[in-house]
């Protein structure tokens, strides 16, 4: 026999279901008359779109509340999701059945500056020589995270290498590394990009090498930290004192114990690293047309071209953002799990 | 007095390695510069010539300290793209638009942030709370070039509020200019405020919860007022410490808001002399750029005692 709690229980968790099923579908509504609706100006389309957007988002998080009783991540789980499936078709790009993305001379008879209709060919629409812009976001993709995941890879092992070894020896060799990261800093990330850009060719190699550059000292600094921090524990102590060599001290001590924060300082970067390949792309000095990135993909649509044609920005913006807040909400994650210390700040 | 000489002495060492690193990257060019400079087709002898002149034909340490001395007395050299001006000249034309920009973009974004955070940390965890902080996280993840393309499309070009692509000095005209440099600085300000606002916020938390926080209610002191006399400036630490991080990004941000509005500044002119390989006006203007920001930093991490008196006795 159902006890009066249990029934309270039950008509607040209807009540949730019913409010959470009402908000998805009004906002769902919101959300495709503000796309759609071809008598607004483009800001109030926007902002229509965007009050939709949430309302769907509350509604399912009210929905997945009701239905499992308990309450989840529901903007992690998407941003996960969004990574998993944008990795997926970026590393499948070439065998997929997707439209054309740099070879214009295929495109002669495609639809120019066609805007994003679903159902077609072009669900994303084509940019100004027909190419299509959903193969174009997808190779971009491509290049956009294995560029940053190269460039992250090569800046966390050199420079947690290089800050575990300054932390640990301490004096000369620690102010002689503290001097070059100080002036590797004193350069303005983008700035110094742009210099580089000036002598290195645009490929993908040379765009990961100089990004990684822009990680390595925040990298050394903060293994360097963790590394002073270990390096007075009792453990080090001990394998020291059991005549453990400074080399399998730093490997078998010092770094399972740094790598946990500099993972994660690893994760919020690299979304640093796809708003920078991108700023760099967008000023023409990255990847070089036609092979698309999102930088020069909203590139495109200066001069004229993103008043008559948005799409031509917005869907590689929309790609940009997603990803970028994706990996930032990732990395947030990370550092309130692994690096108490740096979440802080 | 012991640390700020100490602080002096690390500096210019820094200056030294970037100097230098600024100095011999650029020589690892591609392209010869007196061809750049005379063109195609004339007799070696020319190329010759010009070369002894610019001195390129000396070892690399000789021509360093050649730009380096130079550079200190005030010479950065002749930029090599016609009209072949002095480059001293040019950054001194191009510096004070880029420093407008950022300046005018940190102060709207601390104008901003302030009352938004002291707001969210006063009503922590509810709706509007998490609205803005919510907000604030978006607008972190919207590249700045990004952000820049949407406020023009929406205000400059469906509004029509704001010109684009026009400069007015602020020596010829105050309101002409501010006219101009409002939506660029919109865009600057954007990613500081979002940062400002999260850090601000999460420490004035903190400090809310402090035992003198509790005395000065009990003492039936109004909401508004411990919260700007007594809250804020304790809790100001980290926004200072992140003001300085972010300099770095400032400057990157205002390179590319410059370009997208084509305004007549130094990132601009990097850009543009770097696209046609103009190298010793790259030289010294990011010779000068990682001179300002290291100075400003080094600034910054004085301040600190100021804000925290408890940080000058743990430093000295």
């Amino acid at each position: 026999m159902p006890s009066d709690k249990f029934r309270a229980d039950r008509a607040k968790r209807t009540r949730t279901l019913t409010l959470g099923a009402v908000m998805l579908v009004a906002g769902a509504v919101l959300a495709g008359f503000g796309w759609s609706t071809p008598s607004l100006v483009l800001a109030g389309k926007a902002v229509l779109f965007l009050v939709g957007l949430t309302l769907v988002f509350q509604g399912v998080s009210r929905l997945v509340i009701g239905i499992r009783g308990k309450r989840i991540d529901l903007l992690f789980t998407l941003a996960v999701i969004w990574l998993i499936g944008l990795i997926t078709v970026a590393v499948l790009a070439p065998v997929l059945p997707l439209g054309e993305h740099n070879d214009v001379a295929k495109t002669l008879l495609e639809p120019t500056n066609m805007s994003p209709q679903l159902l077609t060919d072009h669900p994303l629409g084509t940019n100004n020589q027909g190419l299509d812009m959903l193969s174009r976001s997808i190779h971009g993709a491509r290049t956009s995270l294995a560029i940053s995941l190269l460039a992250v890879t090569i800046g966390t092992v050199v420079g947690g290498c290089i800050g575990v070894i300054a932390g640990y020896y301490r004096k000369g060799v620690d102010s002689v590394v503290g001097i070059f990261t100080n002036a590797l800093l004193a350069v303005p990330p983008l700035i110094l990009l742009i210099a580089l850009s000036t002598f290195l060719e645009p490929s993908l190699r040379n765009m990961a090498l100089a990004l990684s550059l822009l990680t390595i000292p925040s990298m050394v600094r903060l293994a360097r930290a963790n590394t002073i921090a270990f390096a007075q524990r009792e453990f080090v102590m001990a394998a020291r004192l059991m005549g453990a060599t400074r080399l399998r001290v730093m490997a078998r001590e010092l770094v399972p114990n740094v790598i946990l924060p500099v993972f994660s300082m690893a994760v919020v970067m690299i979304s640093a690293l796809i708003v920078a390949e991108a700023s760099l792309s967008f000023l023409g000095l990255g990847i070089q047309q036609p092979d698309p990135t999102w930088g020069n993909m909203v590139a495109e649509g200066e001069g004229g071209a993103m008043e008559d044609f948005p799409h031509i920005v917005l869907v590689p913006g929309a790609f940009l953002f997603l990803t970028v807040f994706a990996f930032n909400l990732l990395g947030e994650k990370a550092q309130q799990r692994w690096d108490t210390r740096s979440a802080k700040l | 007095m012991r640390r700020i000489s100490l602080r002096i002495g690390e500096l210019i060492a820094v200056l030294f390695v970037v100097s230098f690193g600024v100095f011999a990257m650029v020589t690892l060019m591609p392209g010869d510069p007196a061809v750049a400079i005379l063109g195609e087709g004339h007799p070696p002898q020319d190329y010759e010539n010009l070369r002894q002149e610019l001195g390129l034909n000396d070892g690399l340490l000789h021509r360093y300290w050649d730009w380096l001395s130079g550079a200190v007395t005030g010479d950065l050299g002749t930029s090599l793209v016609p009209p072949q001006t002095d480059v001293t000249e040019r950054i001194l034309g191009a510096l004070p638009v880029s420093v407008e920009l950022a300046v005018l973009g940190l102060v709207i974004a601390l104008v901003l942030a302030i009352p938004l955070a002291m707001w969210s940390a006063a009503h922590a965890g509810g709706a509007i709370d998490r609205m803005i902080s919510a907000t604030m996280f978006a607008t972190l993840s919207v590249p700045s070039f990004l952000a820049g393309l949407l406020l023009i499309m929406i205000f400059a070009n469906g509004l029509g509020w704001f010109p684009r692509a026009q400069w007015v000095r602020i020596s010829e005209d105050i309101p002409g200019n501010l006219h101009h440099a409002l939506l660029p600085a919109i865009v600057i300000a954007m990613m500081e405020l979002a940062l400002f606002t999260r850090i601000l916020r999460n420490d004035l938390i903190v400090t809310l919860n402090e035992d003198y926080i509790l005395a000065a209610r009990a003492k039936g002191m109004p909401p508004w007022r411990i919260m700007v006399t007594d809250a804020l400036r304790p809790s100001s630490f980290s926004l200072v410490t992140l003001m300085g991080i972010s300099l770095g990004r400032l400057i990157g941000s205002t390179v590319i808001v410059e370009y997208l509005f084509a305004l007549p500044g130094m990132g601009s002119m990097i850009v543009t002399s770097a696209n046609q390989g103009d190298y010793p006006l790259v030289q010294g203007a990011v010779l000068i750029v990682a001179l300002v920001y290291v100075v400003v930093n080094a600034g910054i991490d004085l301040s600190y005692g100021y804000l925290d008196p408890r940080t000058r006795r743990v430093h000295a």
